[in-house]
């Protein structure tokens, strides 16, 4: 009872995270590529409540001004914050398209919560667009990776002999190859430029086929040890079909595995896209995502100056460990 | 755990006996003509090290072509006559003084009496004529050896007498002398036999015994630790002294420490691993100076650059080349309206300040203001205005669709993509703010960050690009070392490589002017020729000229005579006059 609630808060704590990012651009104050070139590396923004004209209910933050020791608080003028207001168009998920935000303050003061980076772009408004894209190159990767891996390994398991040696064989092929320098050689035979579209479908695409071969093994092994059940035999004996068999009662022992599986491989390839567009083969500026706005902390100043830039890592740790508990405790459930 | 702390101190030990065992700077003989320095005094002693960001590759100056190798032999090894980087003059060197023949044909160099080689053998015209042999020979393939050709004819050298060598010119050539500093002076005893065994290419490798190594620079070779680090000790024999006559250098050592990235150099400097730090970028220097009240860092912003970064277009010639998706979009880069919107609409105050942390300079032209002698003053510096840039985009045809993305005359949308080298992060970051600039005009560019490699292949061999951002310059002042990059013919004339003749008329007029200014000796004259091609650059904007970075330097705070300059290397320059005010901590490092 207890470990079901516990999946229920897991499950819970996750729908938020993802509606975040869904509705990015409603909780975003900004649009992710506008850069305001009068603020690059300004700090969080302090939200204040007590003022010159004393304690207000409704926050409020002053405009951040530049002089050569850094950024400091113009406390000229008190701009409270507002909520719903219209701002920048977006869109969610491609279906309707809104301009209302959940907060903003009036200009020139800019409500940046997490900071600004290189550019002055709200890093807050970048980490939930970059979401999208992070985290939906996880989810999808990981469908991927489970459809070939069931695919595969339930042939393999269950036809056993040179299939299964040969596939087998394959995927150790794929476990050995040092993956990183692989798809740094790649790159260099694509064309020099990919649309964003395009190169978010190849990172998936890229993620996804390389992590086959464990979750295969994995299926592969539940599916030998489910061929050899009594009740298998049984229905073999009655005459039930390779398919038949397959569907009623060897894939459905491969679901608790594989569920468990999709609960460590998400985080792994939301990392993975990280990794991937730090490394500059994901997609490139202006878009955000996660990974490309990591690449900013390479630089050893960068990474020392403006802590607020770790607001991605916050976010991928974050979710990792959700994802991670989550996998945690559908695996007693399951076993 | 004891193992390592033997090791540290057999290394402690070492550290001390090298030290111990520096040679001390021998005595001014009579009749020893030696260079007098009037700079402020130092004292002797102490090491100096110095981080770099990968091992040379050889110590043989003839035939290095990496500016790591450069580094390390410029200290080794002297030349003729020198450019002082400070005062970006010449000045006399081994050579004590030099005439000009009236016609400009004719260099008679007159050498300094007297003076000897690291390993002790005198010096003499036999060694400036072997040195030049050397650097001129095809077999040897000197990547200087260009230098030495005027119209494709080779100079000639002669001995007059032990002590004077006289250089002939096909043709009259304009601050030829400067030329003379970068031919490092080599000891004919050593390396004449290596050279008739047609040896000379693998002579003075990095494994090369130091005993075989000798120059007429303020340091020699004493040990190379292959991955780690390169020790030079002081040239007992030097040529230069200080105003109280004691010989220079002043350090007992240097130290070339193999370290990496600037990152890694900047973080040696901070952990005080480090004494010099070359070239920062202005974040790192804001950083450093955050610091600077604990570590007491001298460090020194020098103003701009000679260096130039700029966007260009891929005008190509590309048939045969199957690029026929750029092909296309030339039509668009040929168009000078083309580019001299794109021109208005960058936005270079923001690249000097998101770039640069407003530590450089915004740039119109190839030489920039760091460049006092040669920068035409006259070029305008117009503000960027997007309205500008749309109506020249409206008067070369262009047309924009009601969401305002902008389509050229055959109703393609104008999209491109903009190359640059991914490990360079502050031309990534122009290439960003360039996207957003040009995306004020409908213009959808993309940012394709590529292998530095994989960059020069694109532009110089393959012209598989659009456009890219790249940097060049900030070798010398003078306009000669321009050349390749503003003649058709030059090899490094970016835009349109490969041109079999001018393709344009003011090319040609570019062409005309430049190689007039090679042979006109008047300066006046020279930079009238000059300010006239910066003009015609600046007009038909074969390159969009963004900005120039200022030259950032630092030191510890007990490095004395720490003179950073504009021109390369910026803080080794004059490392013979370099000392360290407290010598004791120095040598207990």
């Amino acid at each position: 009872m207890q470990n079901r609630l516990r999946i229920r808060l897991l499950v819970g704590a996750l729908v938020t995270v993802h509606a975040a990012v869904i509705f990015a651009g409603f909780f975003a104050p900004y649009d992710a590529k506008e850069q305001n070139r009068n603020l690059p590396y300004a700090p969080p923004t302090r939200l204040h409540f007590t003022g010159a004209t004393g304690f207000h209910l409704r926050p409020f933050v002053y405009a951040a001004v530049y002089d050569p020791n850094g950024y400091r608080e113009d406390r000229a003028r008190e701009y409270p914050v507002h909520f719903f207001v219209r701002g920048a168009s977006y869109s969610v998920l491609g279906i309707f398209t809104s301009g209302v935000h959940l907060i903003s303050v009036g200009d020139p003061a800019r409500i940046m919560l997490a900071g600004a980076d290189a550019f002055g772009r709200d890093e807050f408004s970048r980490l939930l667009f970059g979401g999208q894209l992070s985290l939906a190159a996880g989810l999808l990767a990981t469908l991927l990776t489970l459809a070939a891996a069931a695919l595969v390994g339930t042939i393999s398991g269950f036809y056993g002999g040179w299939i299964d040696e040969s596939l087998m064989g394959i995927s150790e092929l794929f476990l050995s190859l040092p993956w990183l320098y692989f798809l740094l050689g790649v790159r260099a035979f694509l064309p020099l430029h990919i649309s964003p579209l395009g190169t978010f479908l190849l990172l998936i695409g890229i993620i996804g086929l390389i992590g086959w071969a464990r979750p295969a093994r994995l299926v592969r092994g539940v599916v030998l040890s489910a061929r050899a059940r009594n009740y298998v035999a049984a229905a073999r004996g009655f005459g039930g079909s390779d398919f038949y068999l397959l569907r009623r009662h060897i894939l459905p022992e491969t679901f608790g595995a594989l569920l468990t599986q999709a609960a460590l491989l998400v985080p792994l390839y939301v990392a993975a896209e990280a990794t991937l567009s730090f490394f500059g083969l994901g997609v490139s500026e202006p878009v955000p995502s996660w990974g490309n706005m990591l690449a900013a902390l390479q630089h050893y100043s960068v990474l020392v100056s403006y802590g607020w830039l770790l607001a991605p890592a916050a976010a991928l740790v974050v979710t990792s460990v959700i994802y991670g508990m989550l996998a945690d405790a559908l695996h007693p459930r399951q076993s | 755990m004891k193992a390592i702390a033997r090791l540290a101190l057999v290394v402690c030990l070492c550290a001390a006996v090298s030290a111990a065992s520096a040679p001390t700077p021998q005595p001014v003989n009579q009749g020893e003509e030696l260079a007098r320095v009037d700079g402020a005094t130092g004292r002797y002693g102490g090491h100096l090290i110095v981080g770099q960001r990968s091992e040379p590759k050889t110590l043989n100056p003839v035939t290095a072509t990496d500016a790591v190798s450069r580094e390390v032999f410029e200290r080794l090894h002297a030349d003729l006559i020198e450019i002082n980087r400070s005062t970006q003059k010449t000045e006399p060197a081994l050579a004590k003084s030099w005439k000009m023949s009236p016609d400009g044909r004719t260099f008679t160099l007159k050498l300094r009496k007297g003076i000897r080689f690291s390993d002790g053998q005198p010096f003499d015209a036999d060694d400036v004529v072997f040195t030049f042999t050397v650097y001129l020979d095809e077999a040897v393939s000197s990547p200087q050896r260009d230098l030495l050709l005027i119209d494709g004819k080779p100079l000639t050298i002669s001995k007059v007498d032990q002590y004077t060598v006289r250089f002939t010119l096909p043709r009259p050539y304009a601050a030829a002398e400067r030329l003379f500093d970068s031919f490092a002076i080599l000891p004919r005893h050593i390396l004449e036999k290596p050279y008739r065994d047609g040896k000379f290419v693998q002579a003075w490798a990095l494994n090369t015994s130091p005993n075989e190594i000798a120059g007429l620079g303020p340091f020699r070779v004493k040990q190379y630790w292959p991955g780690q680090r390169i020790l030079l000790e002081r040239n007992p024999y030097y040529w230069k002294a200080d105003k109280n006559n004691h010989r220079l250098p002043y350090l007992d050592e240097l130290v070339f420490l193999f370290v990496g990235s600037e990152d890694a150099q900047v973080m040696r400097f901070e952990a005080g691993e480090t004494d010099l730090i070359n070239r920062l970028s202005s974040e790192n220097y804001s950083l450093l100076s955050k610091e600077q009240s604990r570590t007491g860092a001298q460090l020194a912003d020098l103003g701009p650059s000679l260096e130039y970064n700029f966007l260009v277009f891929n005008q190509n010639d590309l048939a045969g080349k199957k690029l026929d998706g750029i092909a296309r979009k030339q039509v668009w880069f040929q168009d000078l309206k083309f580019r001299q919107a794109v021109s208005a609409a960058v936005d270079r105050d923001s690249i000097v300040k998101l770039v640069y942390g407003s530590r450089g300079t915004a740039l119109w032209g190839n030489v920039g203001p760091g460049n006092k002698l040669w920068a035409n003053q006259s070029i305008p510096h117009p503000q960027r205005s997007v309205e500008t840039a749309r109506q020249l985009l409206k008067a070369a045809g262009f047309t924009w669709n009601a969401s305002g993305q902008l389509f050229d005359r055959a109703g393609q949308p104008v999209e491109f993509s903009i190359a640059t080298s991914s490990s360079n992060a502050q031309r990534m970051k122009m290439a960003t703010l360039l996207q957003d600039d040009l995306s004020h005009l409908g213009m959808q560019v993309h940012v394709v960050p590529l292998d530095f490699r994989a960059m020069i292949d694109c532009v110089f061999q393959s012209f598989d690009y659009e456009a890219a951002i790249m940097g060049l310059g900030g070798g010398d002042a003078d306009p000669n070392p321009e050349m390749n990059v503003w003649l058709s013919s030059g090899s490094t004339h970016l835009w349109h490589m490969n041109e079999a003749q001018s393709a344009t008329a003011w090319e040609r007029e570019i062409d005309q002017l430049m190689n007039e200014q090679m042979v006109t000796l008047d300066y006046q004259k020279r930079k009238k020729l000059y300010d006239r091609v910066q003009q015609i650059i600046s007009e038909q904007m074969p390159f969009i000229f963004l900005a120039t970075p200022n030259i950032l330097a630092g030191a510890k705070g007990d490095v004395g005579n720490f003179q950073p300059a504009l021109l390369d290397h910026y803080t080794l320059w004059n490392a013979d006059q370099i000392y360290l005010r407290n010598t004791e901590s120095a040598g207990a490092r």
